[in-house]
């Protein structure tokens, strides 16, 4: 499945997962504490240096920003209009910064890493009830199942076409969701019946 | 539910959990909905993946669901609308929305236990309290702490959204309880 994931390696790359996300929620956190325009303006300017060294471009830094862009602009606006133009730019600035350091993480770790880290992390969970096992099999699962739905509803939407009924939107999601519903009981009679203990 | 065994879930949830979380990113796959022209913001559909995790599981199944989605947008895969993903959207301004969906299809989930035999209006109200009320009261005080906007601005903003989000919880009535009929013993 394809992941945010862009291949490199660069310090940042090799650096493993759980190090790394542990930095990038210190980091997170600092950006939140402070209060000054200043050290928000070298925070972001830090961030964008990690950029390069990450083997990443500054247009691979801007995409992650630019969803919100919309958002920034209407932020920026009533901020400058209510508070003043410092307060403005510091709300918006702090909130790039925090989105470019986060994405720094998501675009230098595999999916696949992050979970494993995740998954090994859950056994300190145990003693409260967690089972990693079964987290990991409805990780795998949940992954599998998505393009399989996006296939169902493909069969579903053509078979109504015919009956001139593909616009209607419960006439597409009733039959979808009773065949997904459907599947879904007869994978897990399948697992069960090949000896998988729950 | 028909799986009360003593020790946690039966393969069966752990598939419906696996299930419902590929549900709500398989629905961040449609293309955004745009209705009334550009007076109001397009509406995705992924929340009603929460609405329907909640009222077709139950409040322990569904909460568990859509943990496991935020968990794997968490990793870094592209599963928000708009193939949007990692920790940058959860901690953005629209985070505290994303990471109040467990609680929403738990709560969702709680109402419906409690009154099984619920009338769809009735079905409907529980949709929308945990869709709506429980979503909004989550994502705004969050949208406003940090945008350092007021409370009143942030919710200004999202009122563009609730007529999207109540043709929503209209179809996940509709959707559950035709699944209920279907599967009475899901």
């Amino acid at each position: 499945m394809l992941d945010l994931y862009s291949p490199g390696s660069s310090i940042l790359h090799r650096l493993p997962p759980a190090p790394k996300m542990l930095a990038m929620m210190f980091g997170a956190t600092l950006l939140f504490i402070n209060q000054s325009l200043p050290v928000t303006i070298v925070a972001t300017l830090v961030i964008l240096v990690l950029y390069p060294i990450a083997q990443l471009t500054l247009k691979q830094a801007f995409a992650q920003v630019r969803p919100l862009l919309i958002i920034f602009v209407l932020f920026f606006v009533v901020q400058w209009y209510f508070s003043g133009l410092e307060l403005a730019a510091y709300v918006v600035l702090r909130l790039a910064a925090l989105i470019l350091l986060a994405s720094l993480v998501t675009l230098t770790t595999r999916s696949s890493d992050m979970i494993d880290t995740m998954t090994r992390g859950l056994r300190y969970l145990k003693p409260i009830g967690v089972n990693p096992e079964k987290v990991s099999l409805a990780i795998s699962l949940a992954l599998r199942f998505i393009p399989v739905l996006a296939q169902i509803t493909r069969e579903v939407r053509e078979a109504q076409k015919v009956r001139g009924l593909e616009r209607s939107v419960i006439a597409v999601a009733m039959p979808m969701a009773i065949r997904a519903i459907k599947m879904a009981d007869d994978i897990s009679d399948a697992i069960d019946s090949r000896g998988y203990r729950s | 539910m028909d799986t009360t065994a003593p020790r946690g879930l039966a393969t069966k949830d752990i598939v419906y959990i696996a299930l419902f979380a590929a549900l709500t990113a398989a629905l961040g796959l449609m293309p955004p909905i745009h209705f009334a022209g550009a007076a109001l913001p397009p509406i995705s559909a992924q929340s009603l993946g929460v609405m329907l995790a909640g009222a077709v599981l139950g409040s322990k199944r569904g909460g568990l669901a859509l943990l496991l989605f935020i968990a794997l947008v968490a990793v870094g895969l592209p599963l928000l609308s708009g193939g949007r993903g990692g920790f940058g959207v959860l901690i953005g301004t629209s985070g505290g929305f994303l990471l109040a969906w467990p609680l929403c299809a738990y709560i969702i989930g709680y109402l419906m236990e409690k009154d099984t035999a619920a009338s769809p209006v009735k079905t409907g109200l529980y949709v929308a309290f945990g869709g709506i009320i429980v979503m909004y009261a989550a994502g705004i005080p969050w949208m406003a702490f940090i945008g350092k906007l007021g409370l009143s601005k942030s919710l200004t903003i999202m009122v563009a959204y609730i007529p999207g989000d109540l043709v929503k919880v209209v179809l996940a009535t509709i959707i559950a309880r035709g699944l209920r009929r279907a599967y009475p013993n899901l």
